[in-house]
Protein backbone atom coordinates (compact mmCIF):
# COMPACT_ATOMS: atom_id res chain seq x y z
CA UNK A 1 0.00 0.00 0.00
CA UNK A 2 1.61 3.23 -0.93
CA UNK A 3 1.67 6.28 1.16
CA UNK A 4 -1.12 8.37 0.18
CA UNK A 5 -3.48 5.05 -0.19
CA UNK A 6 -2.99 4.72 3.50
CA UNK A 7 -3.45 8.02 4.64
CA UNK A 8 -6.82 8.35 2.84
CA UNK A 9 -7.73 5.08 3.95
CA UNK A 10 -7.31 6.39 7.85
CA UNK A 11 -9.50 9.40 6.80
CA UNK A 12 -12.54 7.01 6.11
CA UNK A 13 -11.97 5.81 9.93
CA UNK A 14 -12.15 9.35 11.29
CA UNK A 15 -16.02 9.68 10.86
CA UNK A 16 -16.12 6.32 12.38
CA UNK A 17 -13.69 7.09 14.98
CA UNK A 18 -15.06 10.35 15.54
CA UNK A 19 -18.42 9.19 16.08
CA UNK A 20 -17.35 6.51 18.62
CA UNK A 21 -15.79 8.80 20.76
CA UNK A 22 -18.11 11.51 20.80
CA UNK A 23 -21.04 9.16 21.60
CA UNK A 24 -18.25 7.81 24.72
CA UNK A 25 -17.93 11.40 25.44
CA UNK A 26 -21.39 11.52 26.11
CA UNK A 27 -22.36 9.51 27.90
CA UNK A 28 -19.46 10.38 30.40
CA UNK A 29 -19.91 9.66 33.96
CA UNK A 30 -17.44 10.85 35.71
CA UNK A 31 -18.46 11.92 39.61
CA UNK A 32 -16.69 14.42 40.99
CA UNK A 33 -16.69 15.48 44.54
CA UNK A 34 -19.84 18.61 45.56
CA UNK A 35 -18.86 22.16 46.71
CA UNK A 36 -17.09 22.13 49.69
CA UNK A 37 -18.77 25.21 51.09
CA UNK A 38 -17.75 28.82 50.75
CA UNK A 39 -14.37 27.52 50.26
CA UNK A 40 -15.58 26.81 46.54
CA UNK A 41 -13.39 28.83 44.16
CA UNK A 42 -14.64 27.40 40.86
CA UNK A 43 -17.81 27.37 39.63
CA UNK A 44 -18.98 25.28 36.33
CA UNK A 45 -22.01 26.27 34.35
CA UNK A 46 -23.32 24.11 31.58
CA UNK A 47 -26.24 24.07 29.28
CA UNK A 48 -29.07 25.65 27.31
CA UNK A 49 -26.95 26.73 24.12
CA UNK A 50 -29.75 29.58 24.00
CA UNK A 51 -29.06 30.75 27.78
CA UNK A 52 -24.50 30.21 26.74
CA UNK A 53 -24.75 34.33 25.80
CA UNK A 54 -26.32 35.33 29.30
CA UNK A 55 -24.80 32.32 31.43
CA UNK A 56 -21.13 34.20 30.36
CA UNK A 57 -22.35 37.66 30.75
CA UNK A 58 -23.42 36.84 34.25
CA UNK A 59 -20.21 35.24 34.67
CA UNK A 60 -17.68 37.90 33.54
CA UNK A 61 -19.85 40.61 35.54
CA UNK A 62 -20.06 38.24 38.82
CA UNK A 63 -15.73 37.45 38.54
CA UNK A 64 -15.42 41.41 38.49
CA UNK A 65 -17.07 41.75 41.56
CA UNK A 66 -15.32 38.42 42.92
CA UNK A 67 -12.16 38.69 41.72
CA UNK A 68 -11.07 35.29 43.81
CA UNK A 69 -13.91 32.90 42.05
CA UNK A 70 -14.08 31.94 38.82
CA UNK A 71 -16.89 30.48 36.83
CA UNK A 72 -16.69 28.44 33.90
CA UNK A 73 -19.65 28.19 31.14
CA UNK A 74 -20.47 25.62 28.58
CA UNK A 75 -23.00 24.99 26.25
CA UNK A 76 -24.63 21.36 24.73
CA UNK A 77 -27.29 21.88 25.33
CA UNK A 78 -30.44 21.66 28.17
CA UNK A 79 -29.86 18.09 27.87
CA UNK A 80 -26.46 17.89 28.39
CA UNK A 81 -26.80 20.63 31.37
CA UNK A 82 -29.00 18.09 33.03
CA UNK A 83 -27.25 15.20 32.29
CA UNK A 84 -24.18 16.97 34.08
CA UNK A 85 -26.04 17.34 37.18
CA UNK A 86 -27.28 13.93 37.13
CA UNK A 87 -23.68 12.79 36.76
CA UNK A 88 -22.20 15.51 39.36
CA UNK A 89 -20.19 16.98 36.54
CA UNK A 90 -21.30 20.55 36.76
CA UNK A 91 -22.59 22.93 40.16
CA UNK A 92 -24.92 24.45 37.67
CA UNK A 93 -26.86 23.55 34.83
CA UNK A 94 -28.60 26.50 32.28
CA UNK A 95 -32.29 24.69 31.02
CA UNK A 96 -34.17 26.40 28.56
CA UNK A 97 -37.16 23.67 29.32
CA UNK A 98 -37.96 22.29 32.85
CA UNK A 99 -36.99 18.86 33.90
CA UNK A 100 -38.40 15.84 32.27
CA UNK A 101 -39.93 13.16 34.34
CA UNK A 102 -37.35 10.57 32.97
CA UNK A 103 -34.90 12.88 34.08
CA UNK A 104 -36.45 13.51 37.53
CA UNK A 105 -36.71 9.58 37.99
CA UNK A 106 -32.74 8.92 37.05
CA UNK A 107 -32.13 11.62 39.74
CA UNK A 108 -34.11 9.96 42.23
CA UNK A 109 -32.02 6.90 41.59
CA UNK A 110 -28.68 8.33 42.01
CA UNK A 111 -29.71 9.84 44.99
CA UNK A 112 -29.69 13.76 43.47
CA UNK A 113 -32.50 16.40 43.99
CA UNK A 114 -32.44 18.76 41.20
CA UNK A 115 -33.30 22.33 42.49
CA UNK A 116 -35.14 24.58 39.99
CA UNK A 117 -34.61 28.25 39.92
CA UNK A 118 -36.05 30.70 37.53
CA UNK A 119 -34.17 33.00 36.33
CA UNK A 120 -35.06 35.12 33.23
CA UNK A 121 -37.90 35.41 30.92
CA UNK A 122 -37.74 34.79 26.61
CA UNK A 123 -39.83 35.77 24.14
CA UNK A 124 -40.13 33.56 20.83
CA UNK A 125 -40.61 35.71 17.80
CA UNK A 126 -42.36 34.28 14.66
CA UNK A 127 -40.38 35.97 11.96
CA UNK A 128 -41.16 35.66 8.31
CA UNK A 129 -39.20 37.22 4.70
CA UNK A 130 -39.49 41.18 4.80
CA UNK A 131 -41.21 40.99 1.45
CA UNK A 132 -44.44 39.03 3.14
CA UNK A 133 -47.19 40.87 3.31
CA UNK A 134 -48.78 39.04 6.43
CA UNK A 135 -48.45 41.02 9.36
CA UNK A 136 -50.10 39.11 12.41
CA UNK A 137 -51.20 35.72 13.05
CA UNK A 138 -53.36 34.12 15.74
CA UNK A 139 -51.47 31.18 17.72
CA UNK A 140 -54.62 28.85 16.09
CA UNK A 141 -52.93 29.92 12.23
CA UNK A 142 -49.31 29.42 13.70
CA UNK A 143 -50.40 26.20 15.08
CA UNK A 144 -52.02 25.09 11.80
CA UNK A 145 -49.61 26.62 9.92
CA UNK A 146 -46.67 24.05 11.73
CA UNK A 147 -48.39 20.98 11.52
CA UNK A 148 -50.69 21.06 8.67
CA UNK A 149 -49.06 21.09 5.60
CA UNK A 150 -51.65 21.64 2.64
CA UNK A 151 -51.88 25.06 4.19
CA UNK A 152 -51.24 27.88 1.83
CA UNK A 153 -50.37 31.49 2.23
CA UNK A 154 -53.58 32.28 1.05
CA UNK A 155 -55.56 30.69 4.27
CA UNK A 156 -53.56 33.00 5.87
CA UNK A 157 -53.95 36.56 3.99
CA UNK A 158 -50.91 35.96 1.86
CA UNK A 159 -50.49 35.22 -1.82
CA UNK A 160 -51.37 31.69 -3.23
CA UNK A 161 -48.32 29.70 -2.51
CA UNK A 162 -47.30 27.21 -0.39
CA UNK A 163 -45.79 27.86 3.32
CA UNK A 164 -42.09 26.76 4.11
CA UNK A 165 -41.92 25.87 7.57
CA UNK A 166 -38.75 26.44 9.54
CA UNK A 167 -38.35 24.86 12.74
CA UNK A 168 -35.14 24.73 15.45
CA UNK A 169 -33.92 20.99 15.80
CA UNK A 170 -36.09 18.54 18.52
CA UNK A 171 -32.94 18.80 20.61
CA UNK A 172 -33.58 22.35 20.94
CA UNK A 173 -35.43 23.44 23.94
CA UNK A 174 -37.07 25.91 21.70
CA UNK A 175 -39.14 23.48 19.42
CA UNK A 176 -40.06 21.42 22.59
CA UNK A 177 -41.85 25.07 23.93
CA UNK A 178 -43.04 26.64 20.86
CA UNK A 179 -44.26 22.34 20.71
CA UNK A 180 -46.00 22.39 23.98
CA UNK A 181 -47.04 26.11 23.96
CA UNK A 182 -48.22 27.34 19.90
CA UNK A 183 -48.96 23.30 18.65
CA UNK A 184 -50.80 22.26 21.83
CA UNK A 185 -48.43 19.47 21.71
CA UNK A 186 -49.37 18.29 18.59
CA UNK A 187 -46.06 16.88 16.31
CA UNK A 188 -44.70 19.84 13.35
CA UNK A 189 -45.62 18.30 10.23
CA UNK A 190 -42.67 15.84 8.69
CA UNK A 191 -42.08 18.25 6.29
CA UNK A 192 -40.97 20.80 8.34
CA UNK A 193 -37.11 21.49 8.05
CA UNK A 194 -35.36 21.46 10.78
CA UNK A 195 -32.30 24.21 10.76
CA UNK A 196 -29.46 23.54 13.26
CA UNK A 197 -28.96 27.04 14.50
CA UNK A 198 -30.88 30.19 14.99
CA UNK A 199 -28.25 31.48 12.54
CA UNK A 200 -29.45 29.16 10.00
CA UNK A 201 -33.42 30.13 10.48
CA UNK A 202 -32.60 33.62 10.19
CA UNK A 203 -30.36 33.50 7.05
CA UNK A 204 -32.51 31.02 5.75
CA UNK A 205 -35.99 32.98 6.26
CA UNK A 206 -34.16 36.38 4.73
CA UNK A 207 -33.40 34.49 1.21
CA UNK A 208 -36.58 32.48 1.07
CA UNK A 209 -39.73 34.99 0.54
CA UNK A 210 -41.98 31.86 1.27
CA UNK A 211 -40.26 30.81 4.69
CA UNK A 212 -41.68 31.30 8.57
CA UNK A 213 -39.40 30.38 11.44
CA UNK A 214 -39.44 30.97 15.10
CA UNK A 215 -36.37 32.37 16.85
CA UNK A 216 -35.82 33.83 20.29
CA UNK A 217 -36.71 37.37 20.93
CA UNK A 218 -32.90 39.00 21.17
CA UNK A 219 -31.88 37.28 18.08
CA UNK A 220 -35.13 38.42 16.15
CA UNK A 221 -34.74 42.31 17.17
CA UNK A 222 -30.78 42.29 16.44
CA UNK A 223 -31.91 40.59 13.23
CA UNK A 224 -34.86 43.30 12.50
CA UNK A 225 -33.15 44.66 9.32
CA UNK A 226 -33.28 40.59 7.37
CA UNK A 227 -36.68 39.89 8.58
CA UNK A 228 -40.07 40.59 9.54
CA UNK A 229 -41.34 39.44 13.44
CA UNK A 230 -45.32 38.69 13.42
CA UNK A 231 -47.25 40.20 15.54
CA UNK A 232 -49.53 37.64 17.51
CA UNK A 233 -52.91 37.35 18.72
CA UNK A 234 -54.21 35.01 21.38
CA UNK A 235 -57.25 34.17 19.63
CA UNK A 236 -59.68 36.14 16.83
CA UNK A 237 -60.82 38.64 19.53
CA UNK A 238 -57.68 39.60 21.41
CA UNK A 239 -55.55 42.40 19.88
CA UNK A 240 -51.89 41.29 17.76
CA UNK A 241 -49.21 41.88 20.04
CA UNK A 242 -45.18 42.64 18.90
CA UNK A 243 -42.46 40.96 20.96
CA UNK A 244 -40.50 43.24 22.97
CA UNK A 245 -39.79 43.33 26.80
CA UNK A 246 -42.95 45.10 28.11
CA UNK A 247 -45.38 42.84 26.43
CA UNK A 248 -42.74 39.60 27.56
CA UNK A 249 -42.73 40.54 31.07
CA UNK A 250 -46.81 42.15 31.19
CA UNK A 251 -47.88 38.44 29.88
CA UNK A 252 -49.64 40.16 26.73
CA UNK A 253 -46.91 38.80 24.70
CA UNK A 254 -48.60 34.68 24.35
CA UNK A 255 -44.98 33.06 23.34
CA UNK A 256 -42.83 33.42 26.14
CA UNK A 257 -41.13 31.05 28.61
CA UNK A 258 -38.50 30.90 31.37
CA UNK A 259 -35.41 30.13 31.55
CA UNK A 260 -34.03 28.09 34.89
CA UNK A 261 -31.12 27.53 36.77
CA UNK A 262 -30.76 23.50 37.93
CA UNK A 263 -28.79 22.57 41.28
CA UNK A 264 -28.50 19.31 43.26
CA UNK A 265 -30.50 20.47 45.96
CA UNK A 266 -30.37 23.97 47.64
CA UNK A 267 -27.84 26.68 47.01
CA UNK A 268 -25.04 26.86 49.37
CA UNK A 269 -22.01 28.41 49.75
CA UNK A 270 -20.29 30.32 46.41
CA UNK A 271 -22.68 28.77 44.17
CA UNK A 272 -25.39 30.71 46.33
CA UNK A 273 -23.81 33.92 46.21
CA UNK A 274 -23.28 33.53 42.10
CA UNK A 275 -27.51 32.47 42.13
CA UNK A 276 -28.36 35.71 44.57
CA UNK A 277 -26.25 37.63 42.28
CA UNK A 278 -28.30 36.02 38.98
CA UNK A 279 -31.34 37.51 41.02
CA UNK A 280 -29.85 40.61 41.66
CA UNK A 281 -30.73 43.89 40.28
CA UNK A 282 -27.36 43.72 38.36
CA UNK A 283 -27.89 40.38 37.20
CA UNK A 284 -31.02 41.65 35.72
CA UNK A 285 -29.44 44.18 34.09
CA UNK A 286 -27.46 41.86 32.28
CA UNK A 287 -30.70 39.67 31.39
CA UNK A 288 -31.89 42.91 29.26
CA UNK A 289 -28.50 43.76 28.10
CA UNK A 290 -28.47 39.99 26.29
CA UNK A 291 -31.87 40.39 25.06
CA UNK A 292 -33.97 38.60 27.26
CA UNK A 293 -36.33 39.34 29.63
CA UNK A 294 -36.05 40.25 33.28
CA UNK A 295 -38.50 38.09 35.39
CA UNK A 296 -38.90 40.73 38.45
CA UNK B 1 23.01 -7.16 27.52
CA UNK B 2 21.61 -4.09 28.55
CA UNK B 3 21.03 -2.98 25.18
CA UNK B 4 18.77 -5.82 24.20
CA UNK B 5 16.45 -4.97 26.76
CA UNK B 6 16.01 -1.42 26.23
CA UNK B 7 15.27 -2.64 22.66
CA UNK B 8 12.69 -5.31 23.35
CA UNK B 9 10.99 -2.19 25.68
CA UNK B 10 10.77 -0.08 22.76
CA UNK B 11 9.45 -2.48 20.79
CA UNK B 12 6.72 -3.25 23.14
CA UNK B 13 5.26 -0.12 23.76
CA UNK B 14 5.66 0.83 19.56
CA UNK B 15 3.49 -2.62 19.55
CA UNK B 16 1.19 -0.72 22.21
CA UNK B 17 0.90 2.08 20.23
CA UNK B 18 0.28 0.59 17.05
CA UNK B 19 -2.38 -1.80 18.44
CA UNK B 20 -4.71 1.09 20.41
CA UNK B 21 -6.69 1.99 17.25
CA UNK B 22 -7.34 -1.58 17.19
CA UNK B 23 -8.66 -1.18 20.94
CA UNK B 24 -10.34 1.80 20.17
CA UNK B 25 -12.26 0.02 17.38
CA UNK B 26 -13.21 -2.51 19.16
CA UNK B 27 -14.29 -0.84 21.91
CA UNK B 28 -16.82 1.31 20.12
CA UNK B 29 -17.86 -1.71 18.62
CA UNK B 30 -18.76 -3.01 22.14
CA UNK B 31 -19.91 0.21 23.63
CA UNK B 32 -22.56 1.14 21.14
CA UNK B 33 -23.73 -2.19 20.63
CA UNK B 34 -24.55 -2.58 24.21
CA UNK B 35 -26.65 0.79 24.14
CA UNK B 36 -27.93 -0.63 21.13
CA UNK B 37 -28.88 -3.50 22.67
CA UNK B 38 -30.87 -2.15 25.22
CA UNK B 39 -33.21 -1.01 22.55
CA UNK B 40 -33.94 -4.30 20.81
CA UNK B 41 -35.32 -5.07 24.20
CA UNK B 42 -37.40 -2.14 24.77
CA UNK B 43 -39.40 -1.12 22.82
CA UNK B 44 -37.36 -3.89 20.65
CA UNK B 45 -35.92 -3.55 17.19
CA UNK B 46 -39.34 -3.55 15.08
CA UNK B 47 -39.75 0.17 16.14
CA UNK B 48 -36.87 0.98 13.75
CA UNK B 49 -38.10 -0.27 10.77
CA UNK B 50 -40.88 2.30 10.65
CA UNK B 51 -41.22 5.22 8.23
CA UNK B 52 -41.85 7.85 10.70
CA UNK B 53 -38.85 9.55 12.63
CA UNK B 54 -40.61 12.18 15.26
CA UNK B 55 -38.33 11.18 18.41
CA UNK B 56 -39.96 14.58 20.49
CA UNK B 57 -43.73 13.79 20.61
CA UNK B 58 -46.09 14.64 23.02
CA UNK B 59 -48.83 12.18 21.41
CA UNK B 60 -46.14 9.11 19.83
CA UNK B 61 -42.53 9.17 19.99
CA UNK B 62 -41.76 7.26 16.65
CA UNK B 63 -38.29 5.71 16.15
CA UNK B 64 -38.25 4.15 12.25
CA UNK B 65 -34.84 4.84 10.50
CA UNK B 66 -36.52 4.08 6.88
CA UNK B 67 -36.84 8.13 6.67
CA UNK B 68 -33.00 8.71 7.52
CA UNK B 69 -31.14 5.67 6.18
CA UNK B 70 -33.41 6.52 2.50
CA UNK B 71 -32.13 9.97 3.07
CA UNK B 72 -28.12 9.06 3.72
CA UNK B 73 -28.68 7.19 0.48
CA UNK B 74 -30.06 9.56 -1.16
CA UNK B 75 -28.09 12.04 -0.87
CA UNK B 76 -24.93 9.68 -1.38
CA UNK B 77 -26.01 8.27 -4.33
CA UNK B 78 -26.31 12.10 -5.56
CA UNK B 79 -22.87 13.22 -4.45
CA UNK B 80 -21.59 9.80 -6.23
CA UNK B 81 -22.98 10.59 -9.92
CA UNK B 82 -20.99 14.11 -9.58
CA UNK B 83 -18.26 13.17 -8.24
CA UNK B 84 -17.36 10.18 -10.13
CA UNK B 85 -17.30 12.00 -13.55
CA UNK B 86 -14.86 15.58 -12.06
CA UNK B 87 -13.27 12.74 -9.93
CA UNK B 88 -11.54 10.81 -12.54
CA UNK B 89 -11.80 13.39 -15.10
CA UNK B 90 -9.39 15.24 -13.25
CA UNK B 91 -7.11 12.19 -12.37
CA UNK B 92 -6.88 11.70 -15.66
CA UNK B 93 -5.83 14.61 -17.13
CA UNK B 94 -3.56 15.18 -14.20
CA UNK B 95 -1.65 12.14 -14.04
CA UNK B 96 -1.84 11.75 -18.19
CA UNK B 97 -2.20 14.88 -19.94
CA UNK B 98 -1.05 17.72 -17.48
CA UNK B 99 2.09 19.35 -18.60
CA UNK B 100 4.73 19.42 -15.04
CA UNK B 101 3.50 23.01 -14.33
CA UNK B 102 0.12 22.70 -14.64
CA UNK B 103 -0.16 20.02 -12.71
CA UNK B 104 2.66 21.43 -9.76
CA UNK B 105 -0.63 24.42 -10.09
CA UNK B 106 -3.54 21.87 -9.90
CA UNK B 107 -2.37 19.27 -6.99
CA UNK B 108 -2.20 21.84 -4.46
CA UNK B 109 -5.33 23.58 -5.02
CA UNK B 110 -7.18 20.12 -4.77
CA UNK B 111 -5.17 18.94 -1.24
CA UNK B 112 -6.96 22.63 -0.61
CA UNK B 113 -9.93 21.60 -1.00
CA UNK B 114 -9.41 18.20 0.89
CA UNK B 115 -8.44 20.61 3.76
CA UNK B 116 -11.35 22.73 4.39
CA UNK B 117 -13.45 22.32 7.26
CA UNK B 118 -16.77 21.08 6.59
CA UNK B 119 -18.34 24.01 8.90
CA UNK B 120 -16.95 26.70 6.45
CA UNK B 121 -17.80 24.75 3.17
CA UNK B 122 -21.94 24.10 4.87
CA UNK B 123 -21.66 27.86 5.59
CA UNK B 124 -20.53 28.43 2.34
CA UNK B 125 -23.61 25.96 1.21
CA UNK B 126 -26.32 27.98 3.07
CA UNK B 127 -24.99 30.97 2.25
CA UNK B 128 -24.65 30.51 -1.78
CA UNK B 129 -25.52 27.54 -2.94
CA UNK B 130 -29.04 27.38 -1.18
CA UNK B 131 -30.11 30.38 -2.72
CA UNK B 132 -28.54 29.66 -6.14
CA UNK B 133 -29.72 25.90 -6.39
CA UNK B 134 -33.36 27.45 -5.15
CA UNK B 135 -33.40 30.01 -8.30
CA UNK B 136 -31.76 28.08 -11.08
CA UNK B 137 -34.82 24.82 -10.50
CA UNK B 138 -37.34 27.44 -9.85
CA UNK B 139 -38.04 25.72 -6.42
CA UNK B 140 -39.79 27.34 -3.19
CA UNK B 141 -36.75 26.76 -1.29
CA UNK B 142 -33.12 25.65 -1.90
CA UNK B 143 -32.53 23.45 1.82
CA UNK B 144 -33.14 20.09 -0.57
CA UNK B 145 -30.82 16.91 -1.00
CA UNK B 146 -29.37 18.02 -3.94
CA UNK B 147 -27.38 20.93 -2.00
CA UNK B 148 -25.99 18.89 0.16
CA UNK B 149 -24.77 15.89 -2.58
CA UNK B 150 -22.95 19.05 -4.31
CA UNK B 151 -21.59 20.06 -1.10
CA UNK B 152 -20.59 16.35 -0.90
CA UNK B 153 -18.79 15.49 -3.85
CA UNK B 154 -16.47 18.55 -3.31
CA UNK B 155 -15.51 16.83 -0.05
CA UNK B 156 -14.97 13.48 -2.03
CA UNK B 157 -13.57 14.83 -5.13
CA UNK B 158 -10.02 14.94 -3.72
CA UNK B 159 -9.94 11.66 -2.29
CA UNK B 160 -11.26 9.96 -5.79
CA UNK B 161 -8.45 12.44 -7.33
CA UNK B 162 -5.58 11.52 -5.42
CA UNK B 163 -6.16 7.40 -5.30
CA UNK B 164 -7.16 7.28 -8.88
CA UNK B 165 -4.18 9.40 -9.85
CA UNK B 166 -2.10 7.12 -8.25
CA UNK B 167 -4.01 4.28 -9.86
CA UNK B 168 -3.46 5.53 -13.03
CA UNK B 169 0.02 6.11 -12.57
CA UNK B 170 1.15 2.76 -11.65
CA UNK B 171 -0.50 1.35 -15.06
CA UNK B 172 3.50 0.32 -16.62
CA UNK B 173 4.63 1.89 -19.21
CA UNK B 174 4.72 -0.68 -21.29
CA UNK B 175 1.33 -1.08 -21.87
CA UNK B 176 1.20 2.23 -22.98
CA UNK B 177 4.26 2.11 -25.42
CA UNK B 178 2.49 -1.34 -26.73
CA UNK B 179 -0.42 0.58 -27.30
CA UNK B 180 0.72 3.61 -29.18
CA UNK B 181 3.83 1.43 -31.04
CA UNK B 182 0.34 -0.09 -32.33
CA UNK B 183 -0.72 3.16 -34.23
CA UNK B 184 -3.19 3.91 -31.36
CA UNK B 185 -3.69 7.90 -30.97
CA UNK B 186 -3.04 8.90 -27.41
CA UNK B 187 -7.00 9.48 -26.71
CA UNK B 188 -7.20 6.16 -27.61
CA UNK B 189 -4.79 4.64 -25.43
CA UNK B 190 -5.99 6.36 -22.23
CA UNK B 191 -9.29 4.87 -22.38
CA UNK B 192 -8.70 1.59 -24.04
CA UNK B 193 -5.55 0.83 -22.25
CA UNK B 194 -4.47 3.27 -19.45
CA UNK B 195 -7.70 4.00 -17.73
CA UNK B 196 -9.46 -0.14 -18.26
CA UNK B 197 -5.63 -1.32 -16.47
CA UNK B 198 -5.95 1.03 -13.87
CA UNK B 199 -9.88 0.76 -12.99
CA UNK B 200 -10.00 -1.54 -9.80
CA UNK B 201 -7.96 1.30 -8.21
CA UNK B 202 -10.30 3.99 -9.27
CA UNK B 203 -13.25 2.19 -8.12
CA UNK B 204 -11.68 1.58 -5.21
CA UNK B 205 -10.74 5.27 -5.22
CA UNK B 206 -14.69 6.00 -5.60
CA UNK B 207 -15.29 3.83 -2.75
CA UNK B 208 -13.47 5.24 -0.23
CA UNK B 209 -15.26 8.23 -1.44
CA UNK B 210 -17.96 7.12 -0.83
CA UNK B 211 -17.36 6.20 2.76
CA UNK B 212 -16.44 10.07 3.45
CA UNK B 213 -19.38 11.09 2.20
CA UNK B 214 -21.51 9.10 4.19
CA UNK B 215 -19.63 9.98 7.29
CA UNK B 216 -20.16 13.49 6.96
CA UNK B 217 -22.24 15.58 9.03
CA UNK B 218 -21.75 19.34 9.34
CA UNK B 219 -21.89 20.68 6.21
CA UNK B 220 -25.07 18.10 5.10
CA UNK B 221 -27.22 19.07 8.27
CA UNK B 222 -26.77 23.08 7.35
CA UNK B 223 -28.32 22.78 3.78
CA UNK B 224 -30.51 19.87 3.64
CA UNK B 225 -33.38 21.02 5.55
CA UNK B 226 -33.18 17.79 7.74
CA UNK B 227 -36.84 17.06 6.92
CA UNK B 228 -37.20 13.24 8.03
CA UNK B 229 -39.67 12.35 4.80
CA UNK B 230 -39.01 9.18 2.43
CA UNK B 231 -38.41 10.69 -1.44
CA UNK B 232 -36.40 10.08 -4.03
CA UNK B 233 -36.81 14.07 -5.51
CA UNK B 234 -33.37 15.49 -5.01
CA UNK B 235 -35.41 18.67 -5.00
CA UNK B 236 -37.04 17.49 -1.65
CA UNK B 237 -35.53 17.74 1.63
CA UNK B 238 -33.79 14.91 3.47
CA UNK B 239 -32.80 14.23 7.16
CA UNK B 240 -29.29 12.16 7.36
CA UNK B 241 -28.04 9.45 10.21
CA UNK B 242 -25.09 11.71 10.77
CA UNK B 243 -27.05 14.80 10.31
CA UNK B 244 -30.01 13.09 13.73
CA UNK B 245 -27.18 11.92 15.34
CA UNK B 246 -25.52 14.92 15.95
CA UNK B 247 -28.78 17.41 16.21
CA UNK B 248 -30.04 15.46 18.70
CA UNK B 249 -27.57 13.79 20.73
CA UNK B 250 -26.54 17.16 22.47
CA UNK B 251 -30.35 17.39 24.47
CA UNK B 252 -31.26 13.82 24.51
CA UNK B 253 -32.57 12.46 28.19
CA UNK B 254 -29.69 10.07 29.12
CA UNK B 255 -30.54 6.48 28.71
CA UNK B 256 -33.63 7.51 27.32
CA UNK B 257 -35.45 5.50 24.77
CA UNK B 258 -34.27 8.18 22.19
CA UNK B 259 -30.89 8.15 23.03
CA UNK B 260 -30.72 3.83 22.32
CA UNK B 261 -32.57 4.46 19.40
CA UNK B 262 -29.68 7.56 18.53
CA UNK B 263 -27.20 4.64 19.41
CA UNK B 264 -28.75 2.15 16.47
CA UNK B 265 -28.78 5.13 13.87
CA UNK B 266 -24.93 4.69 14.74
CA UNK B 267 -25.07 0.87 14.10
CA UNK B 268 -26.41 1.45 10.90
CA UNK B 269 -23.95 3.89 10.26
CA UNK B 270 -20.65 2.30 11.36
CA UNK B 271 -21.91 -1.05 9.32
CA UNK B 272 -22.49 1.14 6.14
CA UNK B 273 -18.55 2.48 6.11
CA UNK B 274 -17.11 -0.73 7.33
CA UNK B 275 -18.73 -2.28 4.55
CA UNK B 276 -17.34 0.21 2.09
CA UNK B 277 -14.70 0.02 3.56
CA UNK B 278 -13.67 -3.65 3.14
CA UNK B 279 -15.36 -3.78 -0.44
CA UNK B 280 -12.86 -0.67 -0.91
CA UNK B 281 -9.46 -2.74 0.33
CA UNK B 282 -10.84 -5.81 -1.86
CA UNK B 283 -10.22 -3.70 -5.09
CA UNK B 284 -7.25 -1.67 -3.63
CA UNK B 285 -5.68 -5.39 -3.42
CA UNK B 286 -6.81 -6.46 -6.79
CA UNK B 287 -4.92 -3.71 -8.67
CA UNK B 288 -2.00 -3.69 -6.95
CA UNK B 289 -1.56 -7.38 -7.69
CA UNK B 290 -2.65 -6.72 -10.87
Amino acid sequence: MNEKTKKIVKQIFIPAVTLGIALTLSSGCSRREGGTGSEQRLITIKGSDTMVYLASSWAETFMKQNPDIEVSVTGGGSGTGIAAILNGTTDICAASRKIQNKELELALEKNIHPHEIAVARDGIAVVVNPDNPVKELTLQQLSKIFTDNSLRWSNVGGPDEPIIVLSRESSSGTYVFFQEMVLKKQDYMQDAKLMPATSAIIQSVSTDKLAIGYVGLGYALAAEDKVKIIAVKADDNSPAVMPSDQTVKSGQYAIARPLYLYLNGEPKGTVKKFIDFCLSAAGQTVVKDTGYVAIQ
Amino acid sequence: MKAAWKEKAIRLMLFATASTSILIVIGIFVFVGKEAGHFAVEPGLKELFGSRWMPVSFQKESFGLLPLITGSLLVTALATILTIPFGVGAAVYISELARPVEREILKPFIEILAGIPSVVIGFFGLVVLVPLIKSIFNLSTGLTALAGAVLLALMAIPTVVSISEDAIRSVPASYKAASLALGASKMQTIWKVTVPAALPGIVAAIMLGIGRVIGETMAVMMVTGNAAIITASPFDSVRTMTATIAAEMGEVAFGSIHYRALFCVGIVLLLATFGLNIIAQKFLKKYRMG
